[in-house]
């Protein structure tokens, strides 16, 4: 086995996978931020204690993401960083704020609580906005001009509306009574949002590279792949279709299918990941740089790899166990007791 | 040299980053051991106020893990954009063991956290106190990853240069490299300083507001005299600590010192201006020989100057920085060691209550200065003898670098008055409750 081929993508596979658990988990979380404004502060109470539990350890993977990025494609960080600069320094600003926020929005003195709610969500919106933004810029090559802001700001817009949507499926799942009518109000209002961002980055990505357009639209690998964009589009066609239906039930007492809509969008964002993988594979950078070009010594990626390979099950063992102890409804109040 | 360029303010950002960020562990590595053992006492003797200060504890914990979290987040990030030379030189070294931090330590602590803050109600005692104890091995696994990287910054082994980047020969020897296992320790009891004395000063505060309460007894108790213990052994691995640098990073010795030329019998310099035109120091007042005694254990020993080095740290900084820390540690020895006296004769006059709050934060501002003369002490290498802070700056553009220093140190200003006063704010609350209480039992 060549080495020097392998493990650089292994790597690749180990970043694409910790960004694919960063986005289904911070996105939900996320996405609860956003949906904020829209009640009142009993309902954010309960909104934010479905959350509690868990968002430290989902923004971890951002930090595993980074971690690996830096650590195993050095010079694709040097790259990425350099290009993105700000957005990323807004992003981290706004992590900042809405890590605090979470805690002083019940911590702090009377008066200044609501202050913190609002903090909640702008900083939410900042760090969608934000991640949005680069994932545009990233996908364009990072190259300048209106069309390529344009669109870049157009992706932001729609990731935003992605993670709302992940947000309302998590809150149907894990909320009752009348904020779970309402979050299945949400699902369908963002819904037509978070189509357009997965139609528009499957139609830019091969539109802004020709490299992207020839291994899509050549046969007969276009045969293969069409299923991938057809059963993604299918499964927002189901949810478009279950959603108002669903609703009804729950209207009616019948909760058994809440789990439905949060695993048809992590599907959704399966599929997704997959297509943009395929896409973007072998390069790190589009069109700029390969994995291997940015890859560390075999050496460092061996000793990383070894330990990963034992760490990585066992994390993935107590996180699991961790969404099992708090499985089922969430309670209205986040409680130390 | 202007004073705006790319590597003066990209040291800046990185500096103002790191001292925020570390105030936060620095509470926390050693408030989750504290959270265990207020959970063990409570298991043991079944006091309900054990159980009381593990629920007003747990929730200044929760907050500082939150900055901590967030504030490390943006520190991975600036590894990348404000010294892309480093993992160009050093990323055999250095990407491993920061992979290793994540991998081991941040999943674990940051998972359990939510276990440990939330889960109470939904699983065994035992498992809660389990994840209690998870929580604190994970911090504590993680200062020992980021310190055994950062003493090898200062300390570099088990390694050879290889067309000018390092390559591994022994992770063992990376891993126990020289100054490790003193810095690892140093670290520790800092933190077990810091937050023993927020333990202390926020119980004398709500004592201060009229709650007698056991909780608040029990946690002023264990903080003075945890306080009391720790600093006498900080004194002890301070001083190890101190002569291992003077065997394996000479130079940082004479700056913290302020000899500049090599001598024997050196006097221990109690204040002092170093001056680095005159390479002398003005106004120098000192104890004489007690320099040598110190460091060599001999009366005249000889201690190397900063003249015998062709790079040498800032001086002033770096000497002024170690008096602080040295200050504020005897100061906490006083303190401590007077307050235990007096709690022992249970005793608990306003004006030392007073004092105790006053010496709330003493923690942060030893740890802080502490890692300045470490840093700074450490310049003008990144890794000594193998990378300077200049090569592995660049990346950034000083406009972009400035842009958002501005952000980041409006958001850690406002976010450390917000932070302290919210810990004050907590504090008189639960003491405001417990008054009420108290008065309704009277009544």
């Amino acid at each position: 086995m060549n080495l020097t081929y392998w493990l650089p993508v292994i790597f690749a596979g180990l970043l694409t996978l910790s960004m694919l658990i960063y986005v289904v988990l911070d996105g939900y979380d996320l996405g609860i931020g956003l949906l904020l404004p829209s009640v009142e502060r009993a309902e954010k109470t309960q909104m934010l204690s479905t959350i509690g539990p868990f968002w430290d350890a989902n923004e971890t993977w951002l930090v595993l993401g980074i971690g690996l990025l830096l650590a195993a494609f050095p010079a694709a960080n040097s790259l990425v960083s350099g290009e993105l600069y700000l957005p990323l320094a807004f992003m981290l600003g706004g992590l900042i704020i809405r890590g605090v926020s979470f805690d002083f929005r019940v911590k702090a003195r009377e008066p200044h609580q609501p202050l913190w709610d609002s903090a909640f969500f702008v900083s939410s919106l900042l760090v969608s906005l934000m991640q949005g933004l680069m994932l545009g810029r990233y996908l364009m090559g990072f190259s300048e001009g209106w069309v390529a802001w344009g669109f870049a700001w157009l992706t932001a817009l729609c990731l935003c509306n992605a993670y709302a949507l992940l947000g309302a499926s998590w809150l149907i799942l894990k909320t009752t009574g009348s904020l779970q009518a309402r979050a299945y109000v949400w699902a369908k209002q963002v819904l037509l949002g978070a189509i357009a961002a997965v139609a528009l980055v499957s139609i830019a990505t091969p539109l802004a590279s020709p490299a992207i357009a020839a291994k899509w639209f050549v046969l007969p690998q276009f045969l293969l792949l069409l299923p991938l964009p057809l059963v993604t589009f299918g499964l927002f066609a189901l949810l478009n279709y279950l959603l108002p239906r669903l609703a009804r039930r729950q209207a009616q007492g019948d909760d058994r299918y809440c789990w439905v809509p949060f695993v048809l969008c992590v599907s959704i964002v399966l599929l997704s990941f997959w297509g943009l993988a395929y896409s973007i594979f072998p390069d790190i950078v589009i069109s700029k740089m390969t994995i291997w070009q940015a890859a560390s010594d075999t050496e460092a990626l061996w000793a990383i790899l070894v330990v990963a390979a034992v760490v990585l099950p066992v994390v993935l063992a107590y996180t699991a166990y961790v969404y099992r102890v708090f499985h089922g409804k969430a309670a209205t109040e986040l409680s130390y007791d | 040299m202007n004073v705006l360029d790319a590597l003066t303010m990209a040291r800046i950002q990185f500096g103002a980053n790191i001292s925020f960020h570390i105030l936060f562990p620095s509470i926390n590595i050693a408030l989750g051991w504290f959270l265990l053992f207020f959970k063990w006492r409570y298991i043991k003797t079944g006091q309900q106020a054990w159980m009381d200060a593990y629920a007003f504890w747990i929730k200044i914990f929760a907050l500082s893990f939150a900055l901590g979290v967030v504030t490390g987040a943006t520190m991975s990030f600036q590894f990348g954009t404000n010294w892309p030379g480093f993992m160009r030189v050093v990323g055999n070294v250095a990407g491993p063991l920061l992979s290793y931090e994540i991998l081991t330590a941040f999943f674990l602590e940051a998972t359990f956290l939510g276990v440990m803050l939330f889960g109470r109600s939904r699983i065994s005692e035992r498992a809660h106190t389990l994840a209690t104890l998870i929580v604190a091995l994970g911090n504590t696994m993680s200062t020992f990853w980021i310190l055994t990287l950062n003493s090898w910054m200062q300390t570099p082994a088990g390694f050879e240069l290889v067309n000018g980047h390092a390559v591994v020969t022994s992770w063992l020897e990376v891993i126990f490299n020289p100054s490790a296992p003193y810095r690892f320790a140093h670290m520790l009891i800092a933190s077990g300083l810091t937050a023993a004395f927020l333990l202390a000063g926020l119980s004398a505060y709500r004592r201060l507001k009229g709650d007698s309460s056991k909780g608040v007894s029990l946690t002023l108790k264990t903080g003075v005299l945890a306080a009391a213990l720790l600093i006498s052994l900080q004194i002890v691995v301070g001083d190890m600590h101190g002569l291992k640098t003077r065997e394996v990073q000479p130079a940082k010795l004479a700056a913290i010192e302020g000899i500049w030329r090599t001598e024997q019998s050196v006097p221990l310099l109690v204040f002092a201006l170093p001056n680095e035109q005159t390479h002398n120091n003005d106004f120098a007042l000192g104890i004489p020989k007690l320099g040598s005694l110190i460091l060599t254990h001999s009366l005249d020993g000889e201690i190397k100057g900063l003249e015998s080095f062709p790079q040498h740290p800032p001086v002033a900084k770096v000497f002024w920085s170690f008096r602080v820390m040295a200050g504020i540690g005897s100061l906490m020895l006083l303190v401590s060691w007077l307050a235990a006296w007096k709690l022992r004769r249970k005793e608990s006059p306003r004006w030392l209550l007073r004092i105790l709050v006053g010496m709330t934060f003493s923690g942060w501002v030893a740890t802080l200065a502490g890692w300045y003369v470490t840093e700074m002490g450490r310049q003008p290498w990144l890794v000594t003898g193998v990378l300077t802070t200049a090569e592995a700056a660049g990346g950034a553009t000083p406009t972009m670098l400035a842009s958002s220093l501005a952000m980041y140190l409006s958001l850690y200003a406002f976010l450390l008055v917000a932070y302290v006063s919210v810990l004050f704010h907590l504090a008189k609350k639960a003491a405001s409750a417990q008054v009420l209480t108290q008065q309704e039992q009277l009544a």
